[in-house]
């Protein structure tokens, strides 16, 4: 049986980028755990040989012409964007390079 | 004129019995008149509407104008509406509007249909009651204390009420049939790859599907034949000609051979659905089908796949709502990460958060190989008992839900409860395949579904087998009680 | 106690598609920023990929290029991270499935012998925006122009053993998806960018000791810095009693220090699965096959067709198909003049020194090759004696226009005329009497040299343009006969 822990939950939660405060986190750690519970009876089916289905089409990728067929429409997408300055995104400043 | 189908109003406006602009104006005074009880509509697209039906209303009268021309439609609040703001249902997405349209939306305006507005729905359609909405629930026509089903839930509830002649819907685990069944409604997902994804908001990219929401299985015909398309701009779109689904409505059923799944009429479903289910299979068996029990052994395994594979793809999905280029950012971020934790959690509700985590855990690093290779190898044990299946009979039929429709709020709870209502629906998204749900009958004064589930591609053939059971039956053509 | 250096390498190779990898924007460098940010590439909600042709093609060249397996079936995988200038939050990549599998290159080192480098794969993946750190107000700016261009990942197995090998490794790569015309091979443009991993041993210990690596260096110069800093700072550590941390290093090619980068908490859990609304891509033999016939020459083959065809050395071949733009420019030279030895020296001697002093690549060399092939003409055809053609040479340098022109402006043009010759050798006769008597006196083996004397003179009177061999010719008939 899969438990998830308050720690683990401050783990998920920085990986997702979403606030779970410590008083959440038990209570999201059980609702996360009896999911897990429901999912955790696949482990009882045999699967030994069988090939993961990433999807339901058994086909190939089709490849695209190597043509612009884009053109620029910055305004249309800054105008819905919540912050930019001279055509750039703005962002609390990067520190780590 | 809210009385009539699709396929009625359709002919009447070629006909010129009214207009487009009358037809369209009946249905917004509705929406305006009614909607408050039942919270089906996120937005409604007055100004545009009346614009698209006076230009219907000229190609009508140039004469060779399409089938659709015309049509009121409502979509569901996923699909991308180049210039009307596109919520997802999500706080997240409130404010966003996209400066483009969804492939299947294009589809649909190009033949003339006329957009009333933009349904409510689970947030990022991740629920099966519409109670995860940033908009509030929606109510059931048929009793306003009780859910609507979801996560297509607005776009269930304004055709019943008959807010509009039908809806665009998506399904990922159910969300079409399901609220089809809960709202007495014809509901179909096709086949994975028939009606592109380009432009509808991702949940789960390999399981969603865009379908119909309508009256009759005749009305869902018409509709897909303007939505479904081969769309180079989605990979995953199928490069197969679109059918004329109408063309096959007509025929008759004699030597189908109809499989019943053992596994869908076990403990959990409701004895009365049960029995409505069975009332339906003997409508087949007196036009001539054949009925055989047969067996889909990792039927139970569904829903623990889906909840591996579905959090899975929408963990990574949902990442770009991330606060920097649309969507809601949260006031003043000391930092980046303030800026990503505060935007994504004051934005995304409670059960997409839960979902995102339970996909963070199941792909993070020493649980990849047991939660998410684990269910793909299962999905695929899934597919083949359905492959298998086909290979003795024409179709599947089975109850779409276990019950009929809760009450509000007595799931909201439990999500794990929750999840269990797509215990039915979930396997097809799995394997790809077309699946619909028909009115079957009345549970405690409420509707039911049967489901039908169809080889890969097989969409004229369920609707046929939709078609004709509608030709015996009345239960599509039932009103809600209350509603005029 | 002796250490031994061990460097494995990933480059980076952008792709010179006009393309995306997944959408039809524009890859053109120097835009303003974000007019090539389509709906795709900045991630709005409902937008899907979909793959360039252009970017396999090019990945299978270098494959083929770098004698590698190319993969018949390839997956794209999401790398999921959250970083402002990556906007869907995940890098499309590959991580399981690559485009190309195993392979090798052979590298030519200084004192001539010749190393085979492993590779352990090669992979196709989009490339991530860029942060602008100039001050908006304390923010920084995001510009997404670059976001999705397709890259290369070409990932080594740590079969260097010093930055000399690792030096030589990454101009071979460079000269080949340069020679594949793959790549524009523009490092100050971030075309291609290293990351060395390094780690030190005891010589004669099988396992290897613990790796940093090194990030983001963009000219051969900067790796051979950061690789030697790096291997001393390891050194140090173990020889003090200290352990080597595994780490991400930045250096810093201006200031020359290198420093460790905050480790990034959540880095080492990127949560690859394969891309749900992405396909796995099938190339089948005939695609693989067609894209061998159409990849242009590589460095070997042309290597071999210099020595054939143009009958050059093996040392000068291999000096002059060291980099794609120098073989690319003696190739023109030689289209100008039609005198592929002069062309080869020219270019390797003065040409190369030019640029050397000047601190030029051969593409911002002043003088086209069509120029320097009209000044080996001028030379080949007796117009100019070696002397002054380099004196055409240095006024090239400064931009003064074609031999032609620049011999005009300068009356350099070499006197040939016997009449204007004769004059000049019987002026020089005439002035030095006792040196002529002399000459008439020597011996036979004494008179070359002083021949010598009389040419020089009469060099110094034309300012050297004088034909030497008809100086001689003339010279030898007026004292002799």
């Amino acid at each position: 049986m899969a438990t998830v822990k308050p720690t683990d939950i401050a783990k998920l939660a920085h990986l997702a980028r979403i606030a779970v405060s410590e008083e959440q986190a038990a209570d999201v750690a059980d609702r996360i755990t009896e999911v897990l519970n429901l999912v955790d009876q696949l482990q009882e089916a045999d699967t030994d040989g069988v090939e993961p289905m990433a999807h339901p089409l058994d086909t190939a990728q089709r490849l695209r012409a190597d043509q612009v067929t884009e053109t620029d429409q910055r305004e249309a997408f800054q105008a819905i964007a919540p912050a930019v300055e001279d055509g750039l995104y703005l962002v609390p400043r990067v520190i780590d390079e | 004129m809210h009385d009539q189908t699709m396929a009625q109003l359709a002919q009447a406006l070629q006909r010129g019995d009214f207009s487009s602009v009358e037809l369209t104006r009946h249905y917004l005074d509705r929406i305006q008149r009614l909607d408050s009880t039942y919270n089906s509509f996120i937005t409604v697209t007055e100004t545009q509407a009346l614009q698209q039906a006076a230009e219907a209303d000229r190609r009508l009268a140039q004469g060779d104008a399409p089938a659709l021309c015309g049509i009121p439609l409502a979509h569901k609040d996923l699909f991308c509406t180049d210039g009307v703001r596109t919520s997802c249902g999500s706080k997240m997405l409130d404010n966003f509007v996209p400066p483009y349209s969804a492939t299947l939306v294009n589809n649909l305006q190009t033949a003339g249909a006329v957009m009333l507005g933009k349904t409510n729905m689970d947030e990022f359609a991740m629920g099966s009651s519409n109670e995860t909405s940033y908009y509030g629930p929606v109510k059931n026509p048929w009793a306003v204390d009780c859910v609507p089903g979801g996560s297509s839930g607005g776009s269930a509830a304004a055709v019943a009420a008959r807010l509009t002649p039908g809806a665009t819907a998506s399904d990922t685990g159910g969300s079409i049939r399901q609220p089809a069944a809960l709202c007495g409604l014809t509901g179909l997902k096709p086949t994975y790859g028939r009606v592109s994804r380009w432009g509808m908001i991702a949940f789960a990219s390999s399981l969603d599907q865009a379908g119909t929401l309508t009256r009759t299985a005749e009305d869902s015909a018409l509709l897909l034949n303007t939505m479904a398309s081969f769309d180079p701009k989605d990979s995953t779109s199928v490069d197969q000609p679109v059918e004329d689904y109408t063309a096959q409505l007509s025929q008759p059923l004699r030597g189908l051979k109809i499989g019943l799944p053992k596994e869908y009429f076990g403990p959990g479903l409701h004895p009365e659905t049960a029995a409505a289910v069975d009332a339906a299979v003997k409508v087949y068996t007196d036009l001539g089908a054949s009925v055989q029990e047969i067996s889909l052994p990792h039927s139970h395994l569904a829903v623990p796949v889906y909840y591996v594979i579905g959090p899975a793809e929408c963990s990574a999905n949902l990442s770009r709502f991330d606060g920097v280029r649309y969507g809601y950012r949260c006031d003043d971020p000391a930092d980046l990460m303030d800026l990503y934790q505060r935007s994504r959690s004051e934005g995304f509700g409670e059960e997409v958060k839960r979902r995102i985590l339970v996909g963070t855990y199941a792909l993070s690093a020493g649980f990849y190989d047991a939660y998410y290779s684990k269910a793909q190898k299962v999905r695929r044990l899934i597919q083949q008992d359905f492959i298998d299946a086909f290979k003795q009979v024409d179709v599947i039929m089975g109850p779409t839900s276990p019950s009929p429709a809760f009450a509000l709020g007595a799931k909201s709870q439990d999500p794990v409860a929750m999840y269990l209502e797509d215990i039915y629906t979930i396997a097809t998204n799995l394997a790809g395949l077309p699946a619909l749900s028909v009115p079957c009958g009345l549970v405690d004064n409420k509707p039911v579904g049967l489901q039908i589930i169809g080889n890969y591609f097989a969409e004229a053939r369920l609707l046929n087998v939709a078609h004709q059971f509608q030709q015996e039956t009345d239960f599509h053509a039932r009103t809600a009680p209350g509603i005029d | 106690m002796e250490w031994e250096t061990v460097i494995g390498l990933e480059v980076h190779v952008q792709l010179a598609t006009d393309t995306k990898l997944f959408s039809g924007s524009s890859t053109a460098y120097g835009a303003e920023p974000n007019t090539q940010a389509s709906a795709n590439d900045l991630a709005m909600p409902g937008t899907l990929p979909v793959p360039n042709e252009a970017a396999f093609r090019y990945a299978v060249m270098f494959g083929l290029a770098v004698n590698a397996e190319i993969a018949k079936r390839s997956v794209f995988e999401r790398k999921n991270y959250f970083y402002p200038d990556l906007p869907k939050g995940y890098q499309t990549t590959q991580l399981a499935e690559p485009i190309v599998g195993p392979g090798y290159v052979d590298i030519e080192l200084e004192n001539g012998q010749a190393k085979r480098i492993r590779i352990h794969h090669a992979h196709l993946e989009e490339d991530a925006g860029k942060s602008l750190h100039e001050d908006f107000h304390g923010m920084t700016g995001i510009d997404l122009n670059r976001a999705g261009t397709p890259l290369i990942e070409v990932v080594t197995e740590p079969d260097m053993r010093n930055a000399e090998e690792a030096v030589a490794f990454a101009k071979k790569l460079h000269n080949i998806v340069t020679s594949l015309e793959i790549c524009d091979g523009d490092m100050s443009q971030g075309s291609m960018r290293f990351d060395v991993n390094v780690s030190v041993r005891p010589k004669g210990q099988a396992e290897l000791g613990t790796r940093t690596e090194t990030k983001n260096l963009n000219s051969f110069r900067f790796m051979e810095e950061a690789i030697e800093l790096e291997v001393e700072r390891q050194i140090d550590v173990l020889e003090s009693g200290g352990t080597i941390v595994q780490e991400t290093r930045l250096y810093n090619g201006e200031t020359k220090v290198a420093r460790s980068m905050r480790t990034k908490e959540d880095s080492d859990d990127y949560r690859y699965f394969p891309c749900p609304d992405l396909l796995p891509v099938i190339l089948d033999d005939e695609y693989i096959d067609t894209v061998r016939l159409q990849m242009p020459e590589l460095p070997e083959a042309r290597r071999a067709r210099f020595i054939a065809d143009y009958g050059l050395t093996e040392y000068d071949a291999t000096q002059l198909t060291g980099e794609r733009a120098m073989a690319d420019y003696f190739e023109a030279t030689v289209k100008a003049c039609g005198e592929a030895k002069l062309a080869a020296n020219w270019i390797m001697a003065d040409l190369s020194a030019y640029l050397n002093k000047a601190e030029l690549t051969i593409a911002q060399s002043q003088i086209t090759p069509v120029q320097l092939g009209g000044l080996i003409t001028r030379l080949a055809d007796g117009t100019l004696s070696s002397k002054i053609a380099k004196q055409v040479f240095e006024a090239m340098t400064l931009g003064e226009g074609d031999a032609d022109t620049i011999i005009e402006a300068r009356g350099l043009k070499q006197v040939s005329d016997t009449g204007a010759l004769e004059k000049m050798v019987d002026e020089v006769i005439a002035n030095n009497s006792q040196q002529v008597e002399n000459y008439r006196a020597a011996d036979d083996s004494k008179r070359p040299k002083m021949l010598g004397f009389f040419v020089g003179q009469i060099m110094k009177a034309s300012k050297g343009q004088a034909n030497p061999q008809a100086v001689n010719d003339i010279l030898k008939k007026k004292l002799e006969g």
